[in-house]
């Protein structure tokens, strides 16, 4: 019998790995992807309420999740364009600018 | 027993390309794990009654939002990868142990805080879409109109971002 805490173990599983990505890697692009495994999990474990307190709450607001990340998407993608433009990098090491 | 077989053959594969999205040398396929992984994730909110969301998955995220990652990714066509030197400022092992120590606490929460919520139990039906609709336009509306203002100003600004001449 699945119940809500296996996928809350999966949400918390794949929030990791979106964690690890963000920590980890220095490909820009590679991180915002890592932040939308870890919208992802939110997801799943609003559904997974959904679902389990048979409510259509978790749902609605999954949709909200997913208009965050379109945005986020959006915004950080012209970002990092506008970004390349002027250094010819995407490696966050040397996104130093607003540093000291 | 189908359900179980389902669940944990979709639970693997969404950590699978998870691993994979996080681990893949090339950016490319990190984003074609990636639309592997959001369709995986549509396929688990279909066995959740989320018929609408599992829609919307496939057609927000991996047919829009990877679309634009991959453009960018494209467009961003590096000669010397980020990855391909090592910075010796950068301390990429502590961020994989934080990354653990984030991973045991959200577990330790779910182990110790586990209780079962009480909720108002609605009723769910078989196919859930009229429902989802009437909350957001009638419970959520003031939220929904927020959200399409912010998408609205989102568009904008990549607009404004991605312009050639400021």
């Amino acid at each position: 019998m699945i119940t809500a805490t296996h996928y809350l173990l999966l949400s918390v599983g794949l929030f990791s790995l979106g964690v690890i990505g963000v920590l980890t890697r220095r490909n820009i692009i590679i991180i915002l992807m890592s932040i939308e495994l870890m919208l992802n999990a939110v997801n799943i474990n609003l559904v997974a309420f959904s679902h389990e307190l048979q409510n259509v709450v978790g749902q609605a607001f999954a949709v909200f999740v997913i208009v965050i990340a379109a945005a986020e998407a959006a915004v950080g993608l012209g970002i990092i364009l506008a970004f390349y433009r002027n250094k010819e990098t995407v490696n966050i090491d040397e996104m130093n600018l607003l540093r000291w | 027993m189908a359900e179980a077989a389902a669940f944990y053959i979709l639970a693997a594969l969404i950590l699978g390309f998870g691993v994979l999205v996080v681990t893949a040398k090339s950016a490319v396929h990190s984003v074609l794990f990636l639309v592997a992984d959001f369709l995986c994730v549509a396929a688990l909110y279909v066995t959740l009654q989320a018929e609408f969301l599992a829609v919307i998955q496939v057609m927000v995220y991996a047919g829009g939002i990877v679309v634009l990652y991959l453009f960018v990714v494209m467009l961003v066509n590096l000669k010397r990868p980020p990855d391909a030197q090592r910075d010796p400022r950068r301390l990429g092992r502590l961020g994989a142990v934080l990354a653990v120590a984030v991973m045991v606490e959200l577990a330790a929460i779910l182990a110790v805080g586990w209780s079962r919520p009480e909720g108002e139990a609605g009723a769910l039906g078989p196919s859930n879409v009229a429902q989802v609709g009437r909350a957001l336009y009638t419970d959520y509306l003031i939220p929904f109109e927020l959200a399409s203002i912010l998408l609205l100003v989102a568009m904008i600004g990549a607009i404004l971002l991605a312009r050639r001449e400021m």
